[in-house]
């Protein structure tokens, strides 16, 4: 009955008396809104039967989809958000290590940033509907699109992430080897958070409405992974920045996220619940322990690799969870309309 | 008047911005639109299978289904007698061809683009199907074909407005419920329309996506509804997510700038 008493609208029915008055009190002369949810059934209501369930607050048309899911498969999307995010933030390592003489630390950087964007790259390409106009995302430049702004800027990270490996691995060129680590260490920030307004600037109501907080979460996420591969392949005793950038990026992401969520509000509850809700919880206690092991126990190599291991599993969760979370409120038509309807109201039109 | 959108594209000089009004009041559910949609533009088929859902088998708009009807039973009474009986309602869905347009905004290839008509269409030799475009959209229109892997929509029959014919919808529109024209008449047109509608005792009758001050800059093509637009399947206050991009884009440099302060950090902080 709150779905009728909500709306206290009546219809009038053509072709005959319609009844508008203030004595219009049956539920029946105001109208029922159906279908109602999941559609099936709702148009078998008789008079006198009770609505049975309280999310009648909204319709929907058959419980269908107002909008439609992203196209994006996994892993190939959200393994791409971890993997652009690890290749990234480890040029950042890379960088800020060889600058202060942590050349092993640099070394997995840029090799690591090298083999994650490759990867990223592939799945990029997989994901596409036709793979063999790829190029095709370099034909125009668009900031009103992330995805050809982050074109662009892979376009011009990955040779110069590729560049700082080869010479790394290879020892030629050292001058210009150094002046691609600092470059990719430059444009690494900008693939590991662009991919943040890439899902935000949707239709998506679980993404679009946290759109404030997501690079931040993307930032802290990606800087924890890259800081945990440090961890997790050089021994603590030379691995002091990639220690200092995990506990920096592990933070920041903990805090993100929480004011991710607080913003969210209802639109959470896809972030909350279900297998995915469950993953992500599972992210949030290994990154809380790995910043806990790599804080207190930083000494031992043990520790220490854990640590990493479980700072770059974490960061993976986090992005598939943050995605599926996102898939789920496309899916389900109450988070578009709730929300809307909300706003609408809150306006004070209708 | 209405916003310029084709003018806004660079075309200096342009027809007037042409759109569809579709009045669900007079939508008898005959489908003629979903058919000649088909028809004229070889649009393939995509699936035949009984939903249950009224008479109502097409299910919603996709990359293979440019116009589709919505069909809604509404169990209502008649007066004095308790008799029961059952409000009808039926709506023509279609691309709205905003005047803010998300899909042709985040498109990455520029295969979407703004015709001179002021509509919003996909280039196929283009679009590498990326995908962009499909969560996009606030209305769920557009959608990946399988077949080809590409983006596909409405293109409010962009070859025949290039040779002086209307929409192959409008054409078929056996009510006029369908109804192609300048936005500008079309406006003025329903506005009259939904007077008359609520004056004659229907007064649920609301102009859907007419406003240029709305979330979308108001729709190239817009709607005369019976009921809220959430029970046709339509968002009741859809807003193109580019006008929050801007925002984004600060939060997105403020990250990357920490992050690349951070390698600085790291690089003058501890020495080895």
């Amino acid at each position: 009955m709150r779905a009728v008493k909500r709306s206290g609208r009546r219809y009038a029915l053509a072709g005959l008396a319609v009844r508008t008055g203030p004595d219009a009190t049956t539920a029946e002369s105001r109208g029922v809104p159906v279908p109602v949810r999941r559609g099936n059934g709702a148009h078998r209501r008789r008079r006198g039967e009770q609505p049975m369930v309280p999310e009648a607050e909204f319709s929907s048309y058959y419980g269908r989809p107002v909008i439609k899911e992203p196209v994006w498969r996994t892993p190939d999307v959200p393994g791409y958000f971890f993997l652009g995010g690890l290749a990234g933030a480890s040029s950042v390592l890379a960088a800020g290590a060889q600058l202060s003489g942590y050349r092993k630390l640099a070394r997995v950087g840029k090799v690591g940033a090298l083999g994650a964007i490759s990867l990223s790259t592939v799945a990029l390409i997989h994901d596409l509907g036709r793979p063999g106009r790829f190029a095709n995302m370099l034909r125009v430049f668009k900031p009103s699109s992330p995805m050809s702004v982050g074109s662009w800027l892979l376009a011009a990270y990955g040779p110069v992430a590729g560049a700082a490996a080869v010479s790394e691995v290879t020892g030629i060129l050292p001058g210009a080897g150094l002046a691609a680590t600092l470059g990719a260490g430059l444009l690494g920030p900008g693939v590991a958070t662009y991919t943040a307004a890439l899902i935000c600037d949707t239709a998506v109501p679980a993404w679009h409405e946290g759109h404030r907080e997501m690079p931040y979460v993307f930032a802290g996420s990606a800087a924890s992974a890259a800081g945990g591969l440090g961890l997790l392949a050089v021994h603590p005793a030379e691995a002091e920045p990639a220690r200092d950038l995990a506990v920096l990026g592990a933070t920041v992401e903990l805090i993100a996220k929480r004011q991710l969520l607080a913003r969210l509000g209802d639109l959470a509850e896809p972030y909350e619940t279900g297998t995915t809700g469950a993953i992500l919880r599972v992210a949030e206690f290994l990154t809380a322990g790995a910043l806990a092991g790599a804080v207190l126990g930083g000494r031992s190599r043990a520790v220490s690799a854990l640590s990493g291991a479980s700072l770059i599993a974490a960061s993976a969760m986090t992005r598939f969870g943050i995605f599926e979370a996102g898939m789920a409120s496309a899916r389900d038509p109450k988070y578009t309309i709730v929300a809307q309807r909300r706003r609408r109201d809150g306006r004070g039109m209708n | 008047m209405s916003a310029d959108p084709a003018g806004l594209a660079g075309y200096l000089e342009h027809p007037p911005r042409m759109g569809f009004f579709t009045d669900t009041s007079i939508c008898i559910g005959c489908k003629a639109c979903e058919v000649a949609c088909k028809e004229w533009n070889a649009v393939p088929e995509d699936g035949l299978s009984l939903t249950g859902m009224s008479y109502d088998n097409t299910v919603g708009l996709g990359a293979s289904t440019w116009r589709h009807v919505a069909f809604i039973e509404q169990p209502v009474s008649a007066v004095g007698d308790g008799a029961e009986g059952v409000r009808w309602l039926m709506s023509s869905d279609v691309c709205k061809h905003c005047t803010e347009a998300a899909c042709l905004d985040v498109c990455p290839t520029g295969a979407l683009f703004r015709t001179e008509f002021g509509t919003v269409v996909v280039q196929d030799d283009v679009c590498n199907g990326c995908g962009y475009c499909v969560p996009a959209c606030p209305f769920g229109v557009i959608a990946r074909r399988e077949e080809d892997g590409q983006a596909h929509k409405c293109t409010l029959c962009y070859d025949r407005l290039g040779a002086g014919m209307e929409p192959a919808c409008a054409k078929a529109c056996p009510t006029d419920s369908i109804q192609f024209g300048p936005l500008d008449e079309l406006r003025e047109r329903a506005r009259g329309r939904v007077e008359d509608l609520r004056a004659a005792g229907q007064d649920q009758a609301q102009l859907y996506l007419n406003d240029p001050d709305d979330g979308i800059g108001g729709g190239g093509a817009f709607f005369l509804l019976l009921d809220q637009p959430e029970v046709y399947g339509l968002p009741p206050d859809p807003v193109v997510t580019t006008r929050d991009l801007p925002e984004m884009w600060r939060h997105v440099a403020i990250a990357a700038a920490g992050l690349a302060a951070t390698a600085v950090a790291l690089g003058l902080g501890r020495r080895k």
